[in-house]
């Protein structure tokens, strides 16, 4: 709570646009701003709030934009970085890009919503398809004044009354996120499963949603205990969701937001073998040469498929003349990542492929020490989730009485998925 | 088409321009005009001389360009608070506008124009706001009253505008609730007096709760905020609120969940916590907690600085969660540091071997502070993971050997800390590595060495030991080790030894002798060798060349290769030689010897040392290098004979000099007052008030001040503080302090969870609010306990007038003790003066020279060092009784030092003068007088008087020795440590027959009961509590005589009377009438 003013500055700390909210700091406070970051990026004690005698700092940085916000108060700074976060969110819905060109384009409207999203410090209505409602682009066209949408002060403050449309329609995609951290040795230090559920809605009017899944907890409350069941160790839900319902009888109820939103996370701790797992061996004779084996196996179901494989790995940023030698796929040096890329298009389920790479080295050592980067994979598994969570039912009422279609999809994909090499 | 054309303008005019286009008659063209104000706003040009202009165009049913008036206004209206008024009637009509939308945004304009005079007439449009028939009018107007409160609080007040906020708390719609919270929460949190405006009543809580699930998520975090300032009556509604708040954890907002857990985390401190509520509760925590870190990663950092704090007070809640600290690669540093710490904070037996892996493999990253900090937590595993420690070191061990030169300097520092704590445990690893057979034998070499050296650039650090024992250890066992790791060894174990020596310690210096002669003895062709070669002249101290001598005899070899006074006879070169290499390093060492040496030998060889120290001193750039010579001056002041020139020639550039060398130079200097004090008043003056007055630095500042305080007040406390051996590291020192751990643990989420600093630490005036605290659990304690610690707990100020009366004085338990004086007879100046000793009463010594207590009271004397009454002189001999020699005298004590002092006037005519004459060298003219204090002793022989305080005294002079007997205050008695715990307090009391109280009535008492405390502090009477009864206030005091008697006393004082009753106890009830004496002379005056 309680930002004072909120700035947007270009990756150079010039001011694009600015609102003061609480007048309580000069607005010209800003110019310490840059000054301050370099010296704390330079002192290597760089942190996302930096505080100066006359206030404290907090920004995110996106698209070489920085969002600052200034207070002089205790604020409640995990909601200032929630809330800057969500003016770029908000900004990227109505601008489809927030870059600079963007903000000098449409700073009529950014004072608009600036004006709508926070009052005295305080964040306001941030959903922007509400908004949408009545701060327009194209403002000066409308002949009839705009009005508040209800639902800006509803309890349903997500979503407007009277939407329409002609075939009624839910789309779900379930898509799970593995993160994944092993070390050399082979050891899987950590691993879990980042699920979402995301929507597409197409619906009419107000319609109520319940969804139900195989849910541990809701099948032992209702003694289903021996079917297959997911145990969610953490669920996050959207706004829309009715959380004291869910946490009563793990009914997942809620009047959906129009069009693509997500309606839930959850998290799963549990040891999953690794999906595609990499085998590294790495050989450098210094001052010379570098030679990488790298083994990739797929350690999921034959009858699925893993499509758009990339296997990044990390090379020295002095290596040249680089060979590749592989049985699938495609390799390609990237040397501004200072890395290659294996690219495998489809890679079916219990298959092993191997990949040869050859770097000169230069004679003349470079002082710089590297650090070791992990090897990093990316994969798509569609038809599929590792943590065997299914879509049992998504029902929809509304008062209209309209039969709707749920489609269900299920992808799983990597998430943070490192291997670390010696 | 987009607004980016605004931005571009004809320079020439362009005011002018845009004046005129203001004021066309088309609509479009005035709203195009606006826009081009707007944007030349935007970039930063002064647009504000259009001010009436545009007002102008505020009358408009076009909505956008509205707004943009509006815009304009908030920025403008402060600098033309004139022509703002001018804006009063739009915006009041906007307020009665049919659409809410306008009648919103017009109130909301309004409260952000902080102009007074339009601040008046919004006064009205906001109550009819307020009452709203639209939610979204309503919700706005209720942040208005928070945006007037900050303009002027007492309108607030005045018109009632809080009760009708408080209202909106019951309002029919969630987000106006929301809103007003927010809006309250802001009022009570400015209040000038601290105390909420208006408190949060049981039936507000729940419609509060209704709201939470309704409103929106920022509205929820108001509303979590605001409850986490309540305090439930009882543990029912505590459990209720749980019970309710707990689905918020569910929230995809973070800032939800953080408050949700504050709420909770507060709640939990009322309920008990054995109950399975409350571990469910607990278990509830944990995964949300660790989600947190899959948000953005500004957000993760908030959430981590928190979790530190969680982990702190409820280590239990992630204790099985260590794995979600792993770093990954591409976390952002601030993150990275973060999940360190806690990793730490989270590290047991169970998790130790991950944690020390994950360690292992962050120190071999490239970011080298996040190197540093890795391998300082192995340390910090090894210190708080005992078992452990073995495993650590040899962690540490494989990371010496990456070769790698910050990570092997990190490592030592680290190892050093483990073996201060745990030194038997790992000893072991440590002969596992350097010292087993399978280790080559050129690493154990360097390993030795490196030890070595890391022992002698950690001079000044206060434990060495370690380093000793790593080198010693090959030494030791020469049968296993190959020569050549010996030698190492050896050379180093005796430049480390030799440091040992110059410690303050004497543990170090018997450590040291040990091993040389273990060294000598077990490899003596070797070692004698070695010592030859490098013409360790170092072995020049006695002990050494004794233990040397002795083995050299032992073995019947080396006598040729080492004399006994090589070091005598070669310390001046050496000593140069050294210096000139390593000065930084070795200086104080070479001092020492030197020292020693040339005392004996060469005193006047030591003068030209330290000229050559000077002339090198230029050559010292490296402000730690500086910062250790300053130190090695201060350290050793009382063995170099022009320390004070030294010093003086350091102050000259006291201002560019790094802020730790004026740190060094500071302590430096008052090290060297305290050790020699005669001279050097001057310097320390001075730089007191170079570090007081002129310098920026706050941490200078306050040793400064520190000092100055201590060497005013208690010279002899002083001295036990700046002197004192330096304390270890304890392995606790990166824990919060509990109660600010506590105060932290109300502002989860907010920056004060951030900075693990209260908010008064950071945010200015009123609006740091009151300060937080975990409500105490219910029913815990039983009443007697409570009531009877209510009676001896001091207030607040009471204590803080303990702290500034110095209490001090309770660390120097009579100073003067270590003085023994067995024998009566004192000769002080060649038989001038023999101040002898009545057979009874306290022993007396003295000394001619000005006491140092004297002098340090002197010369402080402006500044406040409290007045212990001392009363005034009286005749103690008379002109006729002492043939012309008159004293008057009276008694003092200052800094735990009794002394007579005295005036002695020669009275006679014919009196000579001589040497031999009477205390100082001029000798007493007819008619002079002298002042004089003699220290006095109270450990000598003890008979009985009658009256207790008489003191007999004999003194002498050339023309005869006089007697005579003089009446001490029984107060110069009363020792600097009479205080008393106040749980010690009531037992004495209790256990004291009540045969030994005495009561007395003591008259004519001016000055309040504090002033009477503070006197009586003053004078070493301790005030242990104080507190009221019916209008009277009771002093509880306690003093302690120098004979260790405990005198207890109740002071009953009224307001306005100037007679107060005393009642005293004590086991030695015979001192009453003189501690009453005491008392009477101590009020009056």
């Amino acid at each position: 709570m309680s930002c004072s003013a909120i700035y947007i500055l270009d990756v150079k700390g010039k001011v694009l646009i600015s609102r003061n909210y609480r007048g309580d700091i000069d607005l010209g406070v800003i110019e310490k701003f840059m000054p301050l970051l370099m010296e704390k990026e330079e002192e290597g004690l760089l942190t996302p709030i930096l505080q100066t005698t006359d206030c404290t700092f907090a920004y995110i940085k996106t698209n070489n934009l920085y969002i600052v916000s200034t207070t002089k108060k205790n604020a409640n700074i995990a909601l200032v970085f929630v809330f800057l976060h969500k003016i770029v969110q908000v900004m990227t819905e109505y601008f489809k890009e927030l870059e600079e060109e963007s903000i000098r384009d449409n700073f009529v409207v950014i004072y608009e919503l600036l004006d709508e999203l926070l009052d005295f410090g305080y964040p306001q209505t941030t959903d922007s398809k509400i908004l949408q409602e009545y701060i327009t682009q194209e403002g000066h066209k409308l002949e009839i004044q705009p009005r508040i949408p209800v639902a800006v002060t509803n309890a349903v403050s997500w979503r407007s009354e009277g939407i329409k449309y002609r075939k009624n329609e839910v789309f779900l995609d379930v898509i799970e996120s593995v993160n994944l951290l092993a070390n050399a040795n082979g050891n899987v230090l950590r691993s879990e499963i980042v699920g979402a559920i995301k929507m597409r809605v197409y619906l009419s009017g107000m319609p109520e949603l319940r969804l139900g899944l195989n849910d541990k907890v809701l099948f032992e409350s209702t003694g289903r205990g021996k079917s297959k069941s997911v145990e969610l160790e953490d669920v996050k839900f959207h706004q829309c969701v009715r959380l004291s319902r869910f946490e009563i009888d793990r009914t997942i109820s809620f009047i959906p937001p129009d069009g693509e939103f997500e309606l839930m996370s959850y998290r799963l701790n549990t040891h999953v073998k690794p999906l595609i797992w990499i085998e590294s061996v790495i050989e450098r004779h210094a001052h010379s040469r570098v030679e990488y084996m790298i083994k990739a196996k797929s350690q999921f179901k034959r009858r699925s498929t893993a499509n758009n494989v990339e296997i990044v790995i990390p090379v020295p940023h002095d290596a040249d003349s680089p060979k590749f030698k592989t049985t699938i796929g495609s390799v390609k040096y990237a040397p501004e990542q200072n890395a290659i890329t294996w690219t495998i298009k489809s890679f079916p389920g219990g298959k092993e492929y191997l990949m040869r790479a050859h770097f000169g080295l230069p004679s003349v050592e470079c002082e710089d020490t590297e650090g070791k980067p992990p090897i990093q994979v990316k994969f798509e598994i569609p038809y599929f989730t590792t943590s065997g969570i299914q879509v049992r039912y998504l029902k929809i009422i509304e008062k209209s009485g309209y039969q709707a279609l749920p489609w269900v999809r299920y992808i799983t994909q990597n998430g943070d998925y490192q291997l670390r090499t010696n | 088409m987009t607004d980016s054309k605004y931005f571009t303008t004809t320079k020439k005019g362009e005011i002018f321009e845009l004046k005129s286009e203001l004021n066309n008659d088309k609509k479009e063209k005035k709203k195009e005009a606006v826009k081009k104000v707007i944007a030349s706003m935007t970039v930063g040009k002064d647009v504000s001389a259009l001010f009436p202009d545009v007002v102008n165009c505020m009358q408009t049913d076009n909505l956008e360009l509205k707004k943009l008036v509006y815009l304009y206004l908030m920025n403008y209206a402060k600098s033309q608070p004139d022509m703002a008024i001018m804006a009063v009637n739009t915006f009041v009509k906007d307020c009665e506008d049919p659409n809410p939308l306008i009648r919103a945004l017009a109130v909301r304009t309004m409260g952000c124009i902080r102009v007074d005079k339009i601040t008046e007439y919004l006064c009205e449009p906001l109550r009819k706001c307020l009452k709203d028939e639209d939610p979204y009018v309503r919700k706005t107007a209720a942040v208005c009253v928070a945006k007037l409160y900050d303009i002027s609080s007492g309108l607030v007040e005045d018109q009632g505008f809080l009760e009708q906020l408080k209202e909106l708390l019951s309002d029919s719609n969630p987000m106006v609730v929301a809103n007003a919270v927010a809006a309250l929460s802001e009022i009570n949190e400015s209040s000038p007096t601290g105390q909420p405006l208006v408190e949060l009543s049981t039936s507000t809580i729940n419609k509060l709760l209704t709201a939470l699930n309704e409103c929106t998520e920022w509205g929820q975090v108001f509303i979590l905020d605001s409850l986490s300032n309540y305090t439930p009556r009882d543990e029912r509604e505590a459990q209720s609120i749980c019970e309710r708040i707990t689905p918020r954890l569910a929230h995809a907002n973070a800032a939800v969940v953080l408050s949700a857990v504050k709420v909770l985390i507060k709640m939990m401190e009322i309920l008990a916590g054995d109950t399975e509520f409350c571990s469910t509760l607990s278990k509830k925590l944990a995964p949300p907690l660790v989600t947190l870190l899959s948000s953005e990663p500004e957000v993760q950092y908030v959430a981590l600085r928190n979790i530190n704090l969680i982990v702190q007070k409820k280590p239990d809640i992630l204790k099985h969660e260590m794995k979600v600290f792993f770093v990954k690669y591409n976390d952002p540093i601030y993150v990275k540091l973060e999940k360190l710490d806690i990793m730490i904070r989270l590290a047991s037996q169970a998790n130790i071997a991950q944690v020390l892996s994950e360690l292992k493999e962050y120190a071999t990253e490239v970011d080298v502070d996040f190197v540093r900090k890795a391998v300082r937590a192995i340390g910090r595993c090894a210190i708080k993971v005992e078992p452990s420690a073995e495993r650590c070191v040899s962690t540490l061990l494989d990371l010496i050997q990456t070769k790698v030169n910050y990570v092997v300097q990190e490592a030592i520092v680290v190892i050093k800390d483990i073996f201060r704590n745990w030194w038997n445990s790992t000893a072991n690893a440590l002969n596992c590595f350097g010292f087993s057979p399978k280790i080559r034998t050129d690493s154990k070499q360097a390993w030795t060495k490196y030890v070595g050296k890391e022992a002698e650039k950690m001079y000044p650090a206060p434990d060495k030991r370690w380093c000793s024992i790593a080198v010693w250890e090959p030494a030791q066992n020469p049968p296993i080790e190959p020569i050549a790791v010996s030698r190492v060894a050896i050379t180093m174990s005796i430049r480390v030894g030799s440091m040992l020596k110059c410690s303050v310690s004497p543990r170090f210096s018997s450590e040291a002798i040990r091993i040389v002669m273990v060294i000598v003895h077990n490899f003596a062709p070797c070692s004698c060798q070695t010592l030859s070669d490098r013409k360790v002249g170092l072995l020049v101290d006695e002990d050494y060349i004794v233990a040397f001598a002795v083995s050299c005899n032992g073995t019947g070899d080396g006598h040729e290769t080492i004399r006994v006074n090589y070091g005598f006879v070669h310390a001046h070169e050496l000593g140069q030689a050294l210096f000139q290499f390593q000065m930084h390093v070795c200086g104080s060492y070479t001092f020492s010897i030197i020292n020693t040496s040339c005392k004996r030998k060469y005193p006047n060889k030591y003068e030209s040392i330290i000229s050559t120290l000077c002339e090198n001193l230029d050559t010292l750039d490296e402000p730690e290098a500086r910062a250790s010579m300053v130190w090695i001056i201060g350290e050793y002041a009382e063995r170099i004979d022009n320390a004070d020139e030294l010093l003086d020639s350091f102050l000259e550039g006291f201002a560019d000099e790094n802020a730790q060398v004026q740190l060094q130079l500071l302590t430096a200097v008052v090290k060297l007052f305290l050790k020699r004090p005669q001279h050097t008043q001057g310097l320390v003056q001075h730089v007191l008030s170079l570090a007081t007055q002129d310098s920026d630095n706050p941490d200078l500042r306050d040793r400064g001040f520190i000092y100055w305080r201590l060497l005013s007040t208690d010279p002899a406390a002083a001295k036990e503080v700046v002197l004192a051996d330096k304390p270890l590291i304890s392995e606790e020192t990166d824990l919060l302090e509990p109660t600010l751990l506590d105060e932290l643990i109300c502002h989860i989420s907010s920056l004060a969870s951030v900075y693990h600093k209260p908010p008064t630490a950071f945010v200015e005036g009123r609006s740091a609010g009151i300060r937080k605290t975990l409500p105490a659990r219910q029913g815990s304690g039983d009443e007697t306990t409570t009531t009877a610690e209510a009676t001896v707990i001091p207030s607040q100020d009471s204590l803080i007038g303990d702290l500034l009366s110095m209490d001090l004085g309770s660390t120097v338990p009579a100073a003067a003790a270590p003085m023994a004086a067995p024998t009566s007879n004192v000769d002080l100046l060649g038989g001038g003066l023999d101040v002898l000793l009545g057979s009874g009463a306290p022993d007396l010594s003295g000394s001619v020279a000005p006491s140092t207590t004297g002098l340090l009271g002197d010369i402080f004397g402006l500044t406040s060092a409290p007045a212990m009454y001392t009363p005034p002189k009286t005749c103690w001999l008379p002109a006729e009784k002492g043939k012309g020699l008159e004293i008057y005298g009276t008694f003092s004590r200052r800094a735990g030092q009794i002394s007579m002092d005295m005036t002695l006037t020669n009275k006679a005519m014919q009196f000579r003068s001589g040497a031999s004459h009477p205390l100082t060298v001029p000798a007493l003219q007819p008619g002079q007088s002298l002042e004089y204090s003699l220290a006095l002793n109270t450990t000598g022989p003890v008979q009985r008087m009658d009256p207790l305080t008489t003191l007999q005294v004999a003194i002498k002079n050339n023309v005869d020795v006089f007697y005579y007997a003089c009446q001490m205050p029984i107060q110069i008695l009363f020792t600097e440590d009479g205080t008393l715990d106040k749980r010690v307090f009531l037992t004495t009391w209790r256990d004291i027959p009540s045969a030994n109280e005495v009561q007395y009535t003591i008259n004519d008492i001016k000055g309040t009961t504090d002033s009477i405390s503070n006197k009586m502090t003053q004078n070493n009477i301790f005030t242990i509590a104080k507190r009221n009864v019916e209008g009277q206030d009771m002093l509880y005091q306690s003093l302690k005589l120098t004979n260790n008697i405990w005198v207890l006393l109740e002071l009953k004082l009224q307001p306005g009377v100037t007679t107060a009753t005393l009642s005293l106890k004590s086991r030695s009830v015979e001192v009453a009438p003189y501690v009453f004496q005491a008392y009477e002379s101590i009020v009056r005056n």
